[in-house]
């Protein structure tokens, strides 16, 4: 039960501290912090992500061609298929991780609201998967020959990695105890991304291309805020009905 | 009674449709697009009904969630099918007239992809309830995906407008609109029989579902005893 002894310590630490800092916020750390020192004690969901992003960055030298000018338009979209299929396997270990000793009973029933928990699944798996991404994104420059200038590319990638956290911790909550659950998590997430992902890869392709995202592609970063604010309000809203019923 | 109901509306909806059939096969083909583009009579009221269908599965999952009546989710259900039918049946005449006007099936046009992935949604929707088998579970999780695929078709709605597209501008209740007045009532009427159609499948269907539940319910009373 340490996910639930974490959590236990921390409402009792969260009780005490909560002169300081609200106790949301608190909370929503602490499971935060509960979810990376799993992950960091394990790292089964990291490495295996990260394996698998190097796997596909590789495959994709005997697909394209990516020395061709024509085909370095794709690039966004590539490097954005292989983020969606890595973050996948974090994501879908987000609630799973809680399955064994029924943690996820245990973490339900703690005195933190659904809110608070999925913020802090989420932000955890945030981070996680943004590694990926910024260990991915030079191996990627590396062997393709291809850069982006880096400020503007983090914008990307913080705006386009929330939106595949944000839907992948709802529906990893939804189809945690399901049939079939490793292969319904894309399959539902996936198409409620293509907005999401069609930005991100428009505005990775205009970066490998050398324009700025906030010219003539601005349109598609605030399809991108639109989307991140529009599904985290959902979720907010509707996650203590999945967790609680 | 019920039944009578449904009869008498699918007979009216298929005596409409017929009527319009004949009406539309009256008009004389388009100046530019020739006998083709009468498929916008189906093509259109088919997208429309998929509209109202996902609106009443929206509104149905909201109210499960609040009532917590399985009624509701056996509405969002029927209407979620139907929905699905109707945008397969949008999706296949737009490609027909899309081979015969572009020369191409499909196009990654934003308001085509769009279809398409409001499809897969709904797809999606009923192939998590296939995968759950808890009732309550079932509902409460279908009714919380239906919200979350809603919110994807107003980006269906409004992309035409949004984005830069190569499908064809809107020609009713548009100020750049070009479709003659008497074409438009067809249109509306044909409309109004997919739409009575459509109540009627989704009434059919919710009787199924109504009779699936009563299943289950002696199924489990029977593993009690």
């Amino acid at each position: 039960m340490t996910a639930a002894n974490d959590v236990s310590a921390g409402v009792r630490k969260g009780a005490t501290a909560g002169r300081r800092r609200s106790s949301f916020t608190r909370l929503v750390f602490v499971i935060m912090a509960k979810d990376l020192r799993a992950e960091l004690r394990t790292k089964e969901a990291v490495n295996a992500s990260l394996a698998f992003a190097v796997v596909i960055l590789v495959l994709f030298n005997f697909a394209f061609d990516l020395d061709d000018p024509s085909t370095r338009m794709i690039v966004g979209g590539l490097l954005w298929l292989v983020f969606a299929f890595a973050g996948t396997l974090v994501l879908n270990r987000s609630f799973a991780r809680e399955l064994p000793n029924d943690c996820l009973d245990a973490l339900v029933a703690a005195p933190v609201s659904g809110a608070c928990l999925f913020l802090g699944k989420a932000l955890a798996s945030y981070v996680l998967v943004m590694a990926v991404e910024l260990v991915s994104l030079p191996v990627f420059g590396i062997l393709y020959n291809v850069w982006f200038p880096f400020g503007q590319m983090v914008v990307v990638l913080a705006l386009g990695t929330w939106a595949l956290t944000v839907i992948g911790t709802v529906f990893s909550a939804l189809t945690v105890n399901i049939r079939l659950r490793e292969v319904m998590l894309p399959m539902l997430t996936y198409p409620m991304l293509v907005p999401a992902l069609m930005g991100a890869m428009v505005l990775t392709a205009q970066l490998a291309a050398g324009t700025s995202i906030w010219g003539d592609s601005v349109t598609w970063l605030k399809v991108l805020t639109g989307f991140d604010v529009l599904y985290t309000a959902a979720a907010l809203t509707l996650v203590e009905t999945v967790l609680v019923g | 009674m019920r039944d009578k109901i449904l009869y008498g509306m699918g007979v009216v909806a298929i005596l409409l449709l017929a009527r319009d059939v004949y009406k539309i096969a009256s008009f004389p083909p388009e100046a530019a697009q020739g006998a083709i583009f009468k498929i916008i009579f189906f093509h259109v009221p088919a997208a429309w009904t998929a509209m109202v269908a996902a609106g009443t599965a929206l509104v149905s999952s909201i109210l499960f969630l609040m009532k917590k009546d399985f009624k509701y989710d056996a509405i969002a259900v029927a209407a979620t099918e139907v929905g699905l039918a109707f945008l397969a049946i949008n999706l296949v005449t737009g490609s027909i007239w899309g081979h015969v006007i572009w020369g191409i099936w499909w196009t990654w046009d934003v308001r085509l992809t769009s279809a398409l992935v409001c499809w897969l949604l709904y797809a999606g929707y009923l192939m998590l309830r296939h995968a759950i088998e808890e009732p309550t579970q079932r509902a409460t999780f279908a009714a919380v995906f239906s919200i979350f695929a809603f919110l994807d078709v107003p980006i269906v709605y409004f992309s035409i407008r949004l984005f830069r597209t190569q499908h064809p501008g809107p020609v009713f209740l548009s100020s750049n609109g070009s479709f003659p007045p008497d074409w438009t009532m067809v249109l509306l009427w044909n409309w109004i029989a997919l739409l009575m159609l459509g109540i009627v499948i989704m009434l059919v269907r919710l009787g199924h579902e109504e009779t699936q539940r009563e299943i289950d319910y002696v199924r489990r009373m029977a593993h009690a005893l």
